[in-house]
């Protein structure tokens, strides 16, 4: 069976088609294309204007490179949300102008589940908790009793978000987390930040301000970058354990734009290693928002017969993690 | 007697052991450093909450809450000692007892959790795990997830959390809860309808487990 997949809940306007096999997903093409604002943060019209004028020539490139023949897709699936509405929107209209010229189904996906799934379905990994990072999104999610539940998330920015906005003020490029990650290998000093946890979820605007002030003290730029991801990390991997134990799952799996970060990758494996469990983390082009992501998640929901007819194919800015019924996993 | 040390419990941040100390039977808690973190951060992460949880004990004991009473706390070593509470687990209780001594218990419980809030505290794991039954009262423990707060949120968060321990550790006692919020009710000094609502709403928002 082969999916096609359109990803569109912010910065990056994506098309992947995939194919199961042995269960496992084979990523046939997988193609991105993402919006830069040249100051300041996401701009949800531009975002979505950018996706408008490449959407198109996506499509045709990802089905050229996937060497298929477009009659050969099975079904089409969309990102339905969580995310910002013009960029939503426009997915969802190529998704269904696509689905009713190829006289195709349609699904609708949610794109965190999305991010586990790929995981699941590329790496390994059988009933991992996830540690989902990325600009809008830092969640830790675990299937349980049926859905995939958020067991812990932050209570103000994302992760990512919280590195983008560093980096503003460092007059940094965006997205500026590869730079700060660069920045941080060389620094030398910790400086004291705050490092807030609340049970199982973390928070990361105080830790940005103290940040911003150690800046203007005129602190090393290498010392911030580096303690910042030392303690932003640590809080994540620490209650990324707390839910490993709470929950009693041996298989932690990252992902998220945030996974590409080797500081990460080495902290949560280390984690995982001194409590006997196993580490995964998809390849970064699947780490970060994509389409076949979507195009993964929405095969195995339409291998066990959901479907979204054209009518009902509305995006949720909002769609929660836990609203989804995992039919897939019973 | 002397010199008998056993591991009872491994966590994600502590080791229990079962020790003694100047001859009496103790409980020590060590918090055990994390190799994903830098030295720097764990040192500080292991002092601040080792400080913190002797802290609040002594508080909440204060507050007359049954805790178990700290006999050292040693800042170099991240551990507390404290007495060992000859008691039995209320999560292995339950089910042994009649509906009315179920009641009394949680009553009971209520009553304490209304003083730790009282006292500005909040235990931060609340569940039958951590309550222990000895001569007739229910001692709290195991403060590592606590704080001082004076916020509504945070107490409405550490009763739902009892709630909803009840319902996935003794599901087939639904009334536990209630019994508690009665015994709650009769001793928390502010508002206690506030809390009630701010469970309600809690559970609305629902991305905890039902």
């Amino acid at each position: 069976m082969i999916a096609l997949g359109i990803e569109g809940t912010a910065h990056t306007i994506g098309v992947g088609i995939v194919e199961d096999l042995n269960d496992k997903c084979r990523v046939l093409a997988n193609i991105i294309k993402m919006y830069k604002p040249a100051e300041g943060g996401i701009h949800p019209r531009d975002a979505a204007n950018h996706h408008a004028t490449h959407l198109p020539h996506l499509v045709t490139k990802a089905i050229e490179s996937a060497k298929i023949d477009e009659r050969e897709i099975d079904v089409i699936a969309f990102s339905k949300g969580p995310g910002m509405g013009p960029c939503l929107r426009t997915a969802a209209t190529a998704a269904r102008a696509l689905a009713l010229y190829l006289e195709k189904p349609l699904v609708g996906v949610n794109h965190c589940v999305a991010h586990l799934e790929i995981g699941r379905g590329t790496t390994g990994c059988e009933d991992p908790v996830l540690l989902y990072v990325s600009g809008g999104n830092t969640q830790i999610i675990a299937f349980a009793k049926g859905k995939y539940r958020v067991f812990g998330e932050t209570l103000d920015i994302g992760i990512g978000n919280c590195l983008d906005k560093l980096g503003r003020y460092l007059n940094l490029p965006f997205p500026s987390g590869p730079i700060i990650e660069k920045l941080a290998k060389r620094g030398k000093k910790y400086l004291d930040l705050p490092y807030t946890i609340k049970g199982m979820d973390v928070a990361f605007s105080g830790l940005l301000t103290s940040a911003q002030k150690y800046y203007e003290k005129g602190e090393r730029i290498e010392d911030i970058c580096y303690s910042v991801q030392e303690t932003a990390f640590s809080a994540l991997t620490e209650v990324t354990e707390r839910a490993m134990a709470h929950v009693g799952k041996e298989e932690v799996l990252l992902g998220g734009g945030v996974a590409s970060n080797e500081r990460l990758r080495e902290m949560i494996k280390k984690m995982a290693e001194e409590r006997g469990a196993k580490f995964f983390v998809p390849e970064k082009s699947l780490c970060i928002d994509n389409g076949a992501m979507i195009a993964w998640t929405g095969l195995l929901m339409y291998r066990c017969g959901i479907t979204t007819k054209v009518e009902d194919s509305f995006i949720d800015q909002r769609f929660r993690t836990d609203d989804v019924i995992v039919k897939w996993r019973e | 007697m002397e010199g008998i040390r056993l591991l009872i419990y491994r966590g994600a941040e502590a080791e229990i052991i079962m020790d003694t100390y100047l001859g009496r039977k103790v409980i020590k808690k060590r918090r055990i450093p994390k190799g994903y973190r830098i030295p720097e951060l764990d040192k500080r992460l292991r002092l601040q909450r080792t400080k913190e949880e002797a802290k609040l004990m002594v508080e909440a004991r204060r507050g007359g809450v049954p805790v178990p009473i700290i006999y050292d706390v040693n800042l170099k070593e991240f551990t507390i000692v404290m007495e060992y509470v000859d008691g039995e687990r209320v999560k292995e209780l339950i089910s042994k007892l009649t509906e009315r001594e179920r009641k009394e218990i949680c009553t009971m419980i209520g009553k304490n959790i209304a003083r730790l809030h009282n006292a500005n505290i909040v235990h931060g794991d609340l569940t039958t795990s951590n309550m222990i039954l000895k001569n007739g009262k229910v001692y709290f423990i195991d403060f590592g997830l606590g704080e001082f707060s004076f916020e509504i949120e945070r107490r409405g968060v550490d009763l739902h959390l009892l709630m909803e321990a009840f319902s996935s550790a003794h599901p087939e006692y639904p009334d536990l809860f209630n019994y508690v919020m009665e015994g709650y009710r009769s001793i928390y000094k502010g508002n206690a309808r506030e809390i009630e609502k701010k469970i309600e709403e809690i559970i609305k928002r629902g991305r905890y487990m039902k």
